[in-house]
């Protein structure tokens, strides 16, 4: 599963691609939503290990508005709701995602991401 | 207590591509069944798990990673996660490395179950490239030039109370493993568990700061 939990903390890896390597820009995707257990206490641990920028600017490329462009201060039921539907519930089954720095593409098939470098492409 | 994850999806067919859980892999489970107190008291955000174990980690609470370079192994992994109704998510990928810039001093659990058995080092190349069944077992000189790469990428990764369960047989020279962490990384180690299943002296050292 590609969700964008998992995306946030995906970087390019290819030999020599060490800056703005982060976050992998999303191509030709198709998505699934899948209802997934909701824990407050989880998303507000979780919220430190996330790259905000990032998690908003992905949630945009799969059509998704709904956070705010800076975490609130009061983490109310409201808004963990919709962390928790962008970060949990949204998979990316099919598409690519390809490196902003060096362009590598990572293919996603069947929700699987494939981040295996061949063998001239490892650091 | 932890229940054994249901496997009963997994039929010869995948056996084919995908090691079958065996000793080295109940002994894992064993030993994270036998932490499973301590392991919930310390809240894991994420644990990442290197290689197919059929993954009992999971809950709301965790975000539960795997990598593994066989495909048909990511695709058992995902599938366990459905028949178990825990979310995992599989990557197919080399030991940490998509997550090691992002994860630096995050990992709250890590597992891994590495290719341990010592081959000649063309064997355990040909099975790295071939990304399939052998490359589960075959692990080059001592059975360590995987986990040695693995090894190197591991203070980087755990969170200040992460901890890392590895499994080791005999060959690889477990207290050696364990003096090179202390001394290169400051990490701690304990064997939890040893036991012998026929010619295998296998254990499961547990690593922390």
């Amino acid at each position: 599963m590609v969700r964008l939990i998992t995306h946030n903390l995906l970087a390019c890896h290819a030999k020599g691609c060490t800056s703005n390597n982060f976050p992998l820009q999303f191509k030709d995707i198709q998505i699934e939503l899948r209802e997934a257990e909701f824990n407050p206490d989880f998303l507000r641990g979780f919220i430190p290990r996330i790259e905000w920028g990032a998690l908003t600017d992905a949630a945009r490329q799969l059509g998704d508005t709904s956070l705010p462009s800076e975490p609130p201060d009061m983490l109310d039921d409201d808004f963990l709701q919709k962390l928790h539907h962008v970060l949990l519930e949204i998979h990316v089954e099919e598409g690519a995602m390809v490196c902003p720095n060096c362009g590598h593409v990572y293919p996603i098939s069947n929700g699987i991401p494939n981040m295996l470098l061949a063998e001239h492409e490892i650091g | 207590m932890i229940p054994t994850p249901d496997l009963t999806h997994l039929n010869r067919g995948d056996y084919l591509h995908v090691y079958e859980p065996a000793e080295d892999t109940f002994i894992l489970l064993d030993a994270l069944e036998q932490d499973a107190e301590e392991l919930r008291a310390l809240a894991p955000l994420i644990s990442l798990e290197i290689g197919f174990i059929g993954q009992i980690l999971g809950s709301s609470g965790t975000l539960c990673i795997t990598t593994d370079i066989n495909p048909h192994a990511c695709r058992c992994t995902q599938r366990t996660g459905i028949k178990n109704k825990i979310p995992i998510d599989p990557i197919l990928a080399s030991l940490s490395t998509p997550f090691y810039r992002r994860l630096q001093h995050a990992v709250d659990i890590l597992t891994f179950n590495p290719p341990y058995v010592p081959t000649v080092f063309d064997e355990m190349e040909a099975a790295q490239v071939t990304a399939g069944i052998t490359g589960s077992w075959a692990g080059g000189t001592d059975g360590m030039d995987i986990t040695n790469v693995f090894l190197k990428q591991v203070e980087h990764l755990l969170s200040p109370t992460g901890r890392l369960y590895l499994v080791a047989v005999k060959e690889n020279d477990v207290p050696g493993i364990c003096e090179r962490m202390r001394q290169e990384y400051g990490l701690q180690s304990t064997v939890v568990l040893h036991r012998r299943a026929g010619r295998e002296h296998l254990f499961v050292v547990r690593f922390c700061r």
